[in-house]
């Protein structure tokens, strides 16, 4: 199988495998009991909590962990939001957040009584700082905006929104799931208050995330019943998975710098040949302010499901913006936020790459996408149209 | 996700392509939804489908429907045709996913677009058919980019 999912979930790494394995069968201690094995679970969490602090610039006890991504986005939103009510109600994000942003904010919204700007994007999927600094009232008490989209790919100017944060007195939160470990990121110097994060995209486990709270920010406990996490988030700790996960992170830091260097080399090829050799494609996404794995590009006349069946067939796992892929009539709320036609969103491939895939993958991923994108056009009523269109017009 | 029918269907699709001159051609669904089903038929003098073929845009489901679709109606008369509802298309693919129902809900629109414009052509009227809802090429050709 060639995986080019990575954005969807990772391998998780064998070393990080290793350093979990003790922690299920001799040393399966609750870190919150007073033996010695116990004591050697706590040892693990302290450890795994460094190591994710030292990637972010962070304080050890600045990360609380959780199940992952979607409740540290959860917890982000609700809690701050209980926490500063008194102090105004408008939090500000973008269209293209993650759906554990934005069906948060609509519970906020319907629920509790919060206003929410939900700020455009270029074309490109950036977010317009401009469009930000008007959105800002006296009663805005958070920003939510992602570090990098995770459809597209595309890398927000995170240091900006947080300085315009800062001027403002205004919390900023960040969904970095996608960002942590693939780019650099240091709390201070973008100016970060929050920050979510999950343990499998950066090939670290499944059901273990965390959220980044700068000192100081006084947001309160969202699972109540012990006094793990500094009683702001209790139940007994995945000691394997935060152990898993403090390796992981260690990890992608250390390999950062030749891994994405050599992902964007081949992402950028796998972007050239795909717009050079397949006929009407376009690129979605900005093509430099991108994650260094993600290749996202809509073929005109196809459909995206369709496409990944027939990938699949070919020993390719990828994903697609079309609705088929998403549950609903509506293809995805980020090609649809950037100005795509629904016809052409609904024939959108994204391709993330990992560490360890090949140019020989890569090459045989587009040989078989051209084969393909050209099978499904053959079968295409709007092929059909198009061709008979352009007919007319040379005639 | 998919019955093996439904997969079989999908990688080998019968009947794709066009008919020149066709006795009637349908075209429903629409981008928006991201599924576009386009069936032709060549009828003869005695009201009997000789050949039937489609060109479909849209997700795996919607291609099988599209494929079975024909060869229900394939060597039927109009009458016959008529009786190929989304139901028989599901039960022949072996069920569809709740979520793929309407793909199979398109495949019989598409039959019934078909044999409309073959009727208006030839100025009859077919016994149970209404008019199916507007062809899609011609409400939405303003939107083209």
């Amino acid at each position: 199988m060639i995986y080019l999912d990575n954005a969807a979930t990772t391998r998780t790494a064998p070393e990080v495998v290793e350093a979990m394995l003790p922690y299920f069968s001799e040393l399966y201690g609750n870190p919150s009991s007073i033996y010695e094995i116990a004591g050697k679970s706590k040892e693990a969490i302290n450890k795994g909590r460094e190591q994710i602090a030292n990637v972010l610039g962070a304080k050890a006890e600045e990360i609380y962990f959780t199940a992952g991504g979607s409740e540290s986005d959860n917890w982000a939103l609700k809690a701050t939001f209980e926490a500063y009510k008194n102090e105004g109600n408008h939090i500000i994000t973008t269209k293209i957040e993650h759906h554990a942003i934005l069906h948060t904010c609509e519970y906020l919204e319907k629920e509790r009584g919060a206003k929410i700007t939900y700020l455009n994007v270029d074309e490109n999927g950036v977010v317009k700082l401009d469009e930000l600094e008007k959105a800002i009232t006296p009663e805005t008490i958070l920003i939510s905006v992602m570090t990098a989209n995770n459809e597209i790919g595309t890398i927000q100017p995170i240091r900006e929104i947080g300085r315009i944060a800062k001027e403002h007195n205004i919390l900023f939160h960040t969904d970095a799931v996608q960002a942590f470990g693939q780019i650099p990121i240091n709390v201070d110097e973008c100016g970060i208050d929050m920050l979510s994060s999950s343990g499998h995209k950066i090939n670290g486990p499944k059901g273990i995330g965390f959220l980044y709270i700068r000192k100081g920010v006084k947001i309160r406990s969202f699972v109540h019943g012990g006094a793990q996490e500094r009683k702001r988030r209790a139940g007994t700790e995945n000691v394997p998975g935060i152990v898993g996960y403090g390796a992981a992170a260690k990890l992608a830091a250390e390999t950062m710098e030749e891994r994405t260097a050599r992902e964007t080399e081949l992402r950028d090829y796998l972007i050239g040949r795909i717009l050079k050799e397949v006929p009407y494609c376009r690129l979605n996404g900005d093509p430099v302010k991108r994650l260094p794995n993600n290749c996202n590009i809509s073929f005109e006349f196809i459909e995206g499901e369709s496409l990944l069946i027939m990938l699949d067939m070919k020993g390719i796992a990828a994903s697609s913006g079309s609705a088929c892929t998403s549950g609903s009539l509506d293809p995805s709320h980020v090609l649809m936020a950037i100005g795509l036609p629904h016809e052409i969103a609904h024939g959108s491939l994204r391709l993330t790459l990992s560490g360890d895939t090949t140019k020989e993958e890569i090459d045989y991923t587009v040989d078989q996408i051209k084969v393909i994108v050209d099978r499904l056009r053959s079968m295409s009523p709007l092929y059909e149209d198009f061709v008979k269109k352009q007919k007319k017009e040379n005639q | 996700m998919y019955s093996e029918k439904v997969m079989d269907h999908f990688q080998n699709p019968r009947n794709v392509g066009e008919i020149e001159n066709a006795s009637g051609v349908g075209t429903v669904g629409n981008a928006k939804c991201g599924d576009i089903m386009r069936m032709y038929l060549d009828i003869d003098d005695q009201g009997v489908i000789r050949d039937c073929k489609f060109k479909t845009f849209g997700c795996g489901a919607a291609v099988a429907t599209s494929s079975m679709a024909t060869e229900l109606v394939k060597g039927k008369t109009i009458q016959e045709a008529l009786e190929v509802t989304n139901k028989a298309v599901m039960e022949a693919l072996d069920g569809l996913p709740p979520v793929k129902v309407h793909c199979s809900l398109l495949a019989e629109e598409a039959i019934h677009a078909a044999l409309w414009d073959y009727a208006e052509k030839h100025n009859i009227k077919i016994e149970g058919l209404e008019k199916p809802k507007a062809d899609i090429s011609e409400g939405e050709e303003e939107e083209e980019y």
